[in-house]
């Protein structure tokens, strides 16, 4: 042990009590932020996760007219070169993808494309004996639409393999079921413009998106297309990938390849996204207020150390300790504090993170939950650290400054005199 | 002093003033000291409170900085503006014991006469062990190596303080009225303490004091008044 450390470290044992209290601060506001940062996290992802189960990470929509500009140009070795100048802004769109296959074809050439499902889409009214609603319909080709969505793992009642059996089943939500009082089994009328079918509710999901609940049915792509008389084409295309991260840039080269408009989870999400991230922004200064009270408890109780303790500091430089040295044994102390406030809070955050997971929590509405979710990573724990440490180091700095300042023969006069 | 040229000289200074406070209450404490400390000699400053022996004290233990005059430790030149050189100087050639103990309160007395050793960093952990233990038996405190400074009688305080001062074995030993508030037995001791040992090792030791029986007893008795050397 260095003997700046040795002193520092008796020094901070003289004032156990203060310096106890700033540390239980550093501990809570370490714990809380990781914690707070855990469910704040882990609703995002729950969220992410539920639009990743029900629309997809991308969504493939409405043929982009061609206004690229074709520009050639000659390479020094002569051959031409040819590239496109895009005018995004001032792209025009025409309804829904004509042909599908082809587009699907160039979508699954990228590596993080999973699969790909066509949807037509229509609003339809919907009659039970006792009730009307309005809602969408989506017309799915069910095995590939269960490879893009959640759908499966959503239902309730009834199943897929009851969908699969029959042609004028349909997929409704929870929600609009009540709404009409019908279960699985029973029959309801569907309305399109000027057409109307009898099917059977054939099974019940729920996301606990309920704005998906309560409008959205599923039913076999046939039965979608006489209905809505679209004999051909559909309205878009799901796509699910591999790494959600990728899909940006997929959907840019979904766009450029096929010509289609093209959107990623995350600029459909943009919103939402910026509401999390504004959150987790304002806990995290929240929380960090608590770790700046114990940052000022520690500049107190460290400059109460440098009061107490001037003869000794004049009795160390007399030995021919440096200012240096001086300054060394108060940033040791908030260091020593910073420490053990560090791998305590992070002990306390871990824990009251798992502590929170197992409460329970009932919630829909934008998605669905029965306990408070959480996720914790590597980098809340890195930035309440990083918090803590910059606060311990500005509230030791000026003690320690101010210790190192001290002139030896003004401080023994000033006593022995 | 006859022989003084073929002493070896530890500490000098020339032509020392200082001036303390500021504006009116600004007093010309010492007006232009000259003293030379020799290895193996006891030195006595005796004088009125107040004629600036502490202010003189700091000085030549470079705690402090002189307004004009050079001091000269061991050969090698102090100057006033270079604080690093100072407590390089320090931590090597100077012991200071001061009227007030300063012991660190949260270490044992061994661990305080081992604290400029640490310092230094010139020994491992059991040399400095072995010399803080025989240091404190030198003084008388062999039995209680291990006790806190509350622990001890302030004339023992003070014989740790002498040990400490000690620790690096300095050339010059500088103690201001190491034994003011001490009673007669306990004077005698401290005393005692710091000339034997300035006399085994060869330290050019000064004290200063109000103690003329005490003052009797040293090589050299230096009398000053108004922040000047009287002959
Ligand atoms: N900060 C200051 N401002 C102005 N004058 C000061 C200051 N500190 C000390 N003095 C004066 O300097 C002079 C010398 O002080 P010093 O402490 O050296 O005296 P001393 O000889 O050690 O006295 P004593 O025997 O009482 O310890 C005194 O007259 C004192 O009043
Ligand atoms: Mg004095």
């Amino acid at each position: 042990m260095s003997p700046n450390l040795r002193i520092a470290v008796r020094f901070l044992f003289a004032k156990k009590r203060s310096m106890l209290m700033s540390l239980a601060g550093i501990i809570f506001g370490v714990g809380f932020f990781i914690s707070t940062q855990a469910q704040l996290s882990g609703y995002q992802e729950l969220f992410i996760n539920t639009i990743l189960g029900t629309d997809g990470a991308i969504r493939i929509e409405d043929r982009i007219q061609d206004t690229n500009v074709f520009v050639s140009a000659p390479t020094s070795e002569g051959a031409n070169t040819n590239f496109f100048v895009s005018d995004r802004e001032n792209r025009r769109f025409v309804e829904g993808i004509e042909h599908p296959e082809s587009v699907i074809e160039a979508a699954m050439q990228l590596q993080n494309v999973e699969a790909a499902s066509p949807v037509i889409k229509g609003t339809i009214q919907l009659q039970s004996p006792l009730r009307k609603d309005s809602g969408q319909v989506f017309g799915i080709n069910v095995d590939q639409h269960i490879a893009v969505s959640s759908l499966e793992d959503r239902i309730q009642i009834g199943s897929i393999a009851e969908f699969r059996a029959a042609p004028m089943g349909i997929i409704m939500g929870h929600k609009m079921a009540s709404r009409l009082d019908v279960t699985v089994g029973d029959s309801v009328i569907v309305r399109a413009i000027d057409q109307q079918r009898r099917v059977t509710i054939v099974a019940i999901y729920e996301t606990g998106v309920s704005e998906i609940d309560k409008t959205r049915v599923f039913m076999h792509m046939s039965a979608t297309r006489s209905l809505l008389k679209k004999p051909h084409g559909v309205s878009f295309i799901q796509v699910s990938v591999f790494d959600r991260d990728h899909a940006i840039v997929d959907a840019l080269a979904i766009e450029n390849m096929a010509l289609h408009f093209s959107a990623p989870w995350q600029e459909r999400e943009k919103s939402w996204m910026q509401l999390f991230t504004t959150l987790k922004l304002s806990a995290a200064i929240t929380v960090s207020t608590i770790i700046i009270v114990s940052g000022l408890g520690m500049f107190s109780t460290l400059f109460m150390i440098v009061m107490d303790k001037t003869r000794e500091i004049a009795i160390l430089r007399s030995m021919g300790y440096t200012r240096n040295d001086i300054s060394n044994i108060f940033l040791w102390q908030g260091f020593i504090v910073l420490v053990c406030g560090a791998i305590l809070g992070c002990g306390m955050g871990a824990l009251i993170t798992f502590g929170i997971s197992k409460l329970p929590m009932p919630l829909s509405g934008i998605f669905a939950t029965d306990y408070f979710v959480v996720r914790s990573t590597v980098w809340h724990y890195l930035q309440a650290v990083s918090a803590a440490v910059v606060i311990v180091m500005i509230a030791s700095l000026a003690p320690a400054r101010w210790a190192s300042r001290l002139i030896p023969g003004d401080v023994i006069r000033g006593t022995a005199t | 002093m006859s022989s003084g040229d073929e002493r070896e000289i530890a500490l000098e200074c020339r032509d020392l003033h200082k001036h303390l406070g500021e504006g009116e209450t600004r007093v010309h404490v010492l007006r232009g000291v000259n003293l030379k400390l020799y290895r193996g000699e006891v030195s006595a400053i005796v004088g009125p409170s107040g004629c600036g022996k502490s202010t003189l004290l700091y000085l030549l233990g470079l705690l402090d900085r002189q307004d004009s005059g050079s001091i000269i430790v061991q050969g090698e030149e102090a100057p006033p503006d270079k604080e690093g050189d100072h407590t390089r100087i320090r931590g090597d050639h100077i012991g200071f014991v001061f009227q007030f103990h300063f012991l660190l309160p949260e270490f044992s007395a061994a661990e305080n006469v081992m604290l400029p050793m640490r310092k230094l960093g010139r020994m491992s952990q059991e040399e400095m062990e072995k010399r803080a233990s025989s240091l404190l038996s030198d003084v008388g405190l062999g039995e209680k190596t291990h006790r806190l400074p509350s622990q001890l009688s302030g004339g023992e305080q003070q014989r740790v303080a002498i040990a400490r001062s000690l620790a690096n074995m300095p050339s010059v030993l500088l103690a201001d009225e190491p034994t003011g508030n001490l009673d007669v037995k306990n004077s005698l001791m401290v005393f005692e303490s710091l000339t034997r040992l300035a006399k085994e090792k060869g330290q050019a030791v000064l004290i200063v004091t109000h103690n003329p029986d005490l003052a009797e007893k040293c090589d050299r008795i230096l009398r000053m008044q108004d922040g000047q050397f009287i002959d």
